[in-house]
């Protein structure tokens, strides 16, 4: 099954790279706040079972993928 | 005195470390690639050095906390052995969950490199021993993520138990925001476990140990070790 994981930087955590971004796109007067820049990984695991799929996921996030001191991930099971 | 260097790819303070416990120290010092399940017999102090471990490809250090050797120097610690982690070795330590916290981009976002002064916090510990708490040293850092971040009560945790080795100042001392380079919080820019034999930090000591490098501070932190272990070897 094709799986997302989104990892996104905490609430509170400062995320200089989306405040660069932001005052960017606010160049081009967009009104814009509260970017954020996070992560996007996308993976084929083989397996029909969708709860196998995310458990799979969550593991791998917990292993890897997410630093929990300052990210949070969501998983997408597509 | 023996130190073991492991060597990751991207890892390119290596050289530095080899030179600083080397030849300046003149301790029994060895590379050790990443892929290698043991440390040299009878290590005791490993230094994992600076660079851009796999790229910092996830996050720094992420990848290569992963790798072989790492095992061995978990072991290695949790036998008591010395661990010190400079730069991207701070970041591994961390990634690895020997230290605590993360190291996040620069609130500047900007790669910066310069002298900078930090305070001795603890003068107690096998890093430091052979300097007085609250002595400044100036050396240099050189990174992009040395932003060091720590959940609200993980780091009141920290500073209770006295955890800061280091910590940014200015030229009298002072500490705060201004006197941060990088948006660490409480301006930290050194760790340390609370068995108190895994030193991680930022700023990169084994690059002011000669005259021709601009200054000499970080001997203190070689003169340190050289001190705490040779009471240790002494013991039956």
């Amino acid at each position: 099954m094709k799986v997302r994981v989104l990892v996104s930087l905490k609430a509170g955590i400062l995320d200089p790279q989306g405040k660069a971004v932001e005052q960017g796109l606010h160049g081009f007067d967009f009104k814009v706040e509260h970017l954020r820049i996070g992560r996007l990984i996308e993976m084929d695991i083989p397996t029909y079972n969708p709860d196998e799929a995310r458990a799979q996921a969550q593991a791998m996030c917990d292993k890897l993928l997410v630093n929990p001191v300052m990210e949070k991930a969501t998983i997408e099971v597509l | 005195m023996r130190v073991a260097v492991p060597v990751f790819p991207g890892s390119n303070c290596d050289h530095d470390a080899l030179h600083a416990c080397g030849v300046v120290m003149g301790w029994d010092t060895y590379p050790v690639w990443h892929q290698e399940t043991r440390l040299p017999e009878n290590t005791d102090l490993v230094f994992i050095p600076g660079g851009f471990s796999y790229g910092d490809y996830l996050r720094c250090g992420a990848i290569a906390a992963l790798s072989p050797i790492m095992g061995d120097i978990r072991r290695h610690a949790e036998n008591g052995g010395l661990v010190f982690g400079v730069c991207n070795g701070f970041q591994i330590l961390c990634e690895a969950k020997m230290l605590p916290g993360a190291l996040l981009r620069n609130e500047s976002l900007r790669f910066i490199h310069q002298q900078v002064n930090i305070r001795v916090e603890r003068a107690d510990l096998p890093f430091t021993s052979a300097m007085k708490a609250g002595r400044m040293m100036k050396v240099p850092i050189a990174h992009a993520e040395g932003n060091f971040t720590l959940d609200a009560s993980e780091l009141m945790d920290l500073e209770a138990r006295g955890g800061v080795a280091f910590r940014y100042c200015d030229a009298a001392g002072q500490i705060g925001e201004t006197q941060t380079p990088n948006g660490a919080v409480n301006g930290i820019a050194g760790i340390v476990n609370a068995a108190g034999n895994v030193l991680g930090m930022m700023p990169h000591p084994e690059r002011a140990v000669e005259s021709e490098m601009g200054g000499m501070d970080g001997l203190g932190i070689f003169r340190s070790l050289a001190q705490s272990l040779a009471v240790t070897l002494a013991k039956p």
